[in-house]
């Protein structure tokens, strides 16, 4: 296989768990919620996914039960900032460092262990959590803009109001928006720790959850646009691991930010038209609800 | 706009606190960053320290402050499996004690002290970045004496300690030189020191001492311990036609990205083969069990004195260790005979004619490398591709 095709082969494997992260994030997001312990969350189901696929050399159950921890941990955080209305911001923000935190302290006795992993690589022998993927973002579009489910989901997250008064019940749809968002960040978390490499180091998630919270805003809030968005950052960074193979004349700090680089320039792209994201853009995130007012 | 201190703030209130509590947890620490600068300052000339005479009965006391939890497998657990048999070595004449996950900060300096204060007479600091704490707590301790791994500072109770893996590097390139079929290799770095570059340059010597042609690609990721990092700076590599991988790394990510892809690498540091069974070579591993023996003997007799001791092969302290079923017989035999040679001196690694990347001979015809050289070495050899980071 030429090597191009092996580059864009390991782009999709890259990208495949910021796209699932970004997945999840535009679930809550389309509902008003905007999550930013996604960091967090990917942690807690990175440590999970990981010692459950080591007592169980079980891969689909190590992934299930990342996604599980991290849904856990959502219902929490939904509980506080849709029941109690704590601020989403400063909450979604302590959620991240305390899954930092808490997956470091329950992670030590797990540093340096490691699975041993089965073979996949080239164009079509990839994870099946890749293919899910792509399956995942067709469905995902499908819900939000052809099902009457979504259309309730994204009246939530516009006008809330008007949703009530409709006869919805707005906070346990947000709940349940936000649960199954988390789930799918931490089925991203677990796919880095179970699949990607098979090893649970603290921190290991690297700012993945930030990239994926980044990219929700530049696809839009469209399924099609964080998948086109997740392949393009992993393509970047598996480009510049190759450009350093092939001993191209940059320096490796400007290499390595080069990911970064391209998708702030990508943001800042899109943000030169306001109405492309204010047509998008659920009206309501970020905002309280009070069902009574 | 967020409003940011809302209704309920009590929940919020709360949550923030408990991000606050578990940032404070332990925070897992770094390996050392190796010899950053050996040449920088040179060794003071080895005074002879006034020597502390042990009391005939009362057992040697020696203290290990370690950067990482001894639990890790990796650089700590090495340097404790290292006390341990020292400790049974010397049964009933030493104490050994041990402070894990000590900051590469002001705590290190505390930690040591403590150490004196609890009567340690010989204290082992794990890390690079101890190197000024210990130089403090050595100059007001004149009597202890200390031991720095990977550092280049000494004092005259201050000695340091570290290892050859070059030669262990040199030896897995033997491996991979008699393993390849593209005649390209790919070695993951981390940060480019010197302490890397040589390794890098050692491994590809090795290959070429097998198959001259060999070319080495060589991708850096910054850091000593990014698993998913490795990884996918491995499949790059992989994808640009290397089939051989080494890296210089401490997670077992390169070994396993071989495996998914069927093609070979190496464990470093520790014996790795459980991690890639089909994909593992062999494991070029540390050693420190024969130095800290030596180290406890020097104090136990009062022969202890200061300098910059760097063990390899020859001292037992870097070995390649697990080779594969698959790696020839032939190539086997040489490993041996290699490394009899590296113990009995009649063979060098750095031996010219060795020409640098762009072909400049920077050792001639039988000319051997001085350690001063290896420590400071910045350039690659002829055969590693791509340009050089200037960054340290």
């Amino acid at each position: 296989m030429s090597e191009l095709v092996l580059l864009l082969s390991s782009s999709i494997d890259s990208g495949t768990p910021l796209l699932l992260a970004a997945l999840g994030l535009i679930i809550n997001e389309r509902s008003g919620v905007i999550n930013l312990g996604a960091e967090g969350l990917m942690l807690i189901a990175a440590i999970t996914g990981f010692a459950v696929a080591l007592a169980t050399k079980n891969d689909a159950l190590a992934l299930l039960a990342g996604a599980a921890a991290a849904a856990v941990f959502s219902a929490f955080f939904g509980f506080l900032v849709i029941w109690l209305n704590a601020n989403q911001y400063a909450t979604g923000l302590a959620l991240s460092l305390f899954g930092s935190g808490l997956s470091a302290f329950v992670g030590i006795h797990y540093s340096q262990e490691s699975l041993t992993v089965a073979g996949h690589h080239g164009l079509f022998s990839h994870h099946y959590l890749v293919y899910l993927a792509v399956l995942l973002t067709l469905g995902l579009s499908w819900f939000l803009f052809r099902s009457k489910a979504g259309l309730v989901l994204r009246a939530v997250g516009e006008s809330p109001e008007s949703a009530q008064a409709l006869g919805y019940p707005v906070r346990l749809i947000r709940w349940a928006a936000v649960i199954a968002g988390g789930a799918l960040v931490g089925l991203a978390g677990a796919f880095v720790s179970v699949v990607s490499t098979p090893l649970w180091v603290e921190g290991m998630i690297a700012g993945k959850g930030w990239i994926a919270l980044a990219l929700t805003t530049f696809a839009t809030w469209r399924p099609a646009r964080a998948l086109l968005g997740a392949y393009l950052f992993g393509f970047i960074t598996m480009l510049q691991l190759h450009l350093q193979g092939r001993g191209v004349n940059l320096p490796v700090e400007l290499l390595t930010a080069l990911p970064y680089l391209a998708t702030i320039l990508v943001l800042v792209l899109i943000s030169r038209n306001p109405r492309w994201i204010a047509a998008n853009m659920p009206t309501s995130l970020g905002k309280p609800f009070f069902p009574g007012a | 706009m967020p409003r940011f201190l809302d209704r309920a703030t009590p929940a919020c209130i709360a949550s923030s606190l408990l991000a606050l509590a578990f940032m404070t947890l332990p925070a897992c620490s770094k390996k050392p960053s190796g010899d950053a600068a050996p040449s920088a300052t040179p060794a003071p000339p080895a005074v002879e320290p006034k020597a502390t005479e042990p009391k005939a009965d009362a057992p040697l006391k020696v203290a290990f402050a370690y950067v990482g939890p001894v639990g890790d497998a990796g650089w700590t657990f090495a340097h404790d499996k290292a006390r341990k048999e020292a400790e049974a070595a010397f049964a009933g004449k030493v104490k050994t004690s041990f402070v894990e996950n000590v900051p590469e900060a002001a705590d290190a300096e505390r930690v040591i002290r403590d150490m004196v204060d609890q009567g340690n007479t010989l204290i082992f600091g794990t890390t690079f970045g101890y190197m000024e704490p210990m130089l403090k707590v050595a100059s007001d301790n004149p009597k202890v004496h200390f031991e720095h791994a990977t550092g280049y500072k000494t004092a005259a109770n201050l000695r340091t300690y570290d290892s050859r893996t070059y030669e262990g590097a040199y030896l897995a390139g033997v491996v991979a030189g008699s393993m390849t079929k593209s005649k390209t290799l790919g070695v993951v770095g981390s940060i480019p020191i010197p302490e890397v570059i040589r390794n890098i340059d050692s491994f590809t010597l090795g290959a070429q001492s097998v198959t001259p042609e060999i070319k080495t690609k060589v991708v850096w990721v910054g850091k000593w311990f990014d698993p998913p990092k490795e990884g996918e700076a491995a499949q790059a590599l992989l994808d640009q036609g290397a089939d051989v991988l080494m890296q210089n790394t401490d997670s077992s990510a390169v070994l396993q990205t071989a495996e998914k892809a069927g093609k070979f690498a190496f464990g470093w540091d520790s014996d790795m083969s459980k991690f890639g069974p089909h994909a593992h070579l062999a494991s070029a591993i540390i050693n420190w069990a024969p130095y800290y023996q030596k180290a406890i003997k020097d104090a136990l007799d009062g022969s202890w004195k200061t300098g910059q001791v760097w063990w390899g092969v020859k001292d037992g302290a870097i070995d390649l260790v697990s080779l594969s079923d698959k790696v020839p017989a032939a190539t086997k035999a040489k490993i041996e005979e290699l490394k009899k040679g590296l113990k009995d001196g009649s063979f060098t690694i750095w031996k010219g004619p060795i020409k640098d990347q762009a072909g400049k001979e920077v050792l001639k015809v039988d000319e051997k490398g001085e350690d001063k050289m290896l420590l400071g070495i910045n350039f690659y050899v002829k055969g590693v591709e791509g340009k050089l980071p200037s960054g340290k």
